[in-house]
C-alpha cells in the first residue's frame, strides 16, 4: 500500500529524484537571494539614520535570544514529527507537528511584542532608514513564519482527521519541514547580523 | 529488475535521514552555541574578535540545520549543489554590497 502511494506520488523521473522536492530546493535557493537582498540593505542603511532611535538604543538581545531558542526548538519539533511519520507513529507525528505550530506561534508572539515595543519607543517604518530596513526584513521573515504555521496546521489536521499514510505524509511534512528549517536558518543569520552585531 | 534496483538506489540516495537521537543532539548543540553567541556579545574583552567569532558560530549553526534537519548530509548531491551555489551567490551579494558601501563611504570622506 505504502509502496503504491509512494509510486503515485513519485513517478519515475530522468534524474530519479522527486521533482517536487527538487523544485522546492530551487525555490528555497531563490529565497536566499530574496533575504540576502534585505539583509544587505539593512546592513548598509542601519548606520545611515539621521534621527533615532538607533539599533543599539532599542534592540533587546535577551528577549530575542529567547525567541531564537523557541524557533530553534521548533525545528527540532518538526523533525521529531517527521521521524514519527516515517516510523508510522501517529502520536509522535501529531505531537511533533503540534509543538512546531505552537513554538512558531510563540515566536510570532515575541515578534509582535517587539514590534509593539519599538512602535511605542518611536520606531516605525517611516522614522528612519534603520526602522524601514529593520521592519521590512524582520516583517518578511515573520510573514514566512506565518505561512509555515498555516502549512503545518493543514498537514496536522490532515493527519488528525484521517488515517496517516506514511509514504504520502512523510514527503509532505518533509517538504514543509524544509521550508520551516529555511525560515530557521534565515533567523540564525538575522540574529547574528542584526541583533548580536548591532 | 534492473530498473527496480536503479529506483531503489535513487530512493536511498534521496531519502536517508538522521535518527531521532541525532536530531536531539543537534538541538542541544544549537542551544549551547546560541548561549555562547549571546555570552560573547556581552564580554568586552572579546570585542576585537567578536565579529569573526560570531560569524563562525552562526555559520556552524547554519550548517548543522542544513546538514541534519534539512537532510542535505543524506540526500542527493544535486539538492546540495543547487542550494550551496545560490546561497554562495547570496553571501557574495551581501558582502559585495557591504564592501561597495565601505569603499564609497571612504571615497566620500
Amino acid at each position: 500500500m505504502a509502496q503504491t502511494d509512494a509510486h503515485a506520488l513519485h513517478p519515475p523521473t530522468s534524474t530519479g529524484l522527486n521533482t517536487w522536492k527538487l523544485g522546492f530546493w530551487v525555490f528555497l535557493s531563490s529565497e536566499t537571494l530574496f533575504f540576502g537582498s534585505f539583509i544587505s540593505t539593512y546592513m548598509v542603511y542601519k548606520a545611515s539614520s539621521v534621527v533615532g532611535p538607533f539599533p543599539t538604543d532599542i534592540l533587546d538581545i535577551p528577549l530575542t535570544s529567547i525567541s531564537t531558542f523557541v524557533l530553534l526548538m521548533s525545528s527540532l519539533a518538526v523533525v521529531t514529527g517527521l521521524d514519527g511519520i516515517q516510523k508510522g507513529n501517529r502520536k509522535q507525528a501529531l505531537w511533533g507537528l503540534a509543538a512546531t505550530i505552537l513554538l512558531g506561534a510563540g515566536f510570532l508572539g515575541f515578534q509582535a511584542y517587539e514590534f509593539t515595543h519599538f512602535y511605542h519607543a518611536g520606531l516605525t517604518l517611516q522614522t528612519n532608514l534603520f526602522g524601514s530596513s529593520f521592519f521590512i526584513l524582520t516583517g518578511f521573515h515573520g510573514a514566512h513564519v506565518s505561512i509555515g504555521i498555516i502549512w503545518l496546521f493543514i498537514l496536522f489536521m490532515d493527519i488528525l482527521r484521517g488515517p496517516m499514510v506514511p509514504a504520502k505524509h512523510a514527503l509532505q511534512v518533509e517538504v514543509a519541514g524544509l521550508y520551516w528549517h529555511f525560515v530557521d536558518i534565515v533567523w540564525i543569520v538575522i540574529f547574528t547580523l542584526i541583533y548580536l552585531l548591532a | 529488475m534492473a530498473q527496480e534496483t536503479h529506483q531503489v538506489e535513487h530512493a536511498h540516495a534521496e531519502g536517508g535521514h538522521a535518527s531521532l537521537r541525532t536530531y536531539v543532539i543537534v538541538g542541544v548543540i544549537l542551544t549551547i552555541v546560541t548561549a555562547i553567541e549571546v555570552a560573547i556579545s556581552y564580554i568586552p574583552a572579546l570585542e576585537s574578535v567578536e565579529v569573526p567569532l560570531l560569524l563562525a558560530l552562526s555559520f556552524g549553526k547554519f550548517m548543522l540545520v542544513v546538514l541534519f534537519y534539512m537532510h542535505l548530509k543524506f540526500d542527493s548531491k544535486i539538492f546540495s549543489r543547487v542550494f550551496y551555489a545560490l546561497t554562495l551567490l547570496a553571501a557574495l551579494l551581501v558582502s559585495g554590497l557591504l564592501l561597495f558601501h565601505v569603499v564609497l563611504g571612504e571615497y566620500r570622506t
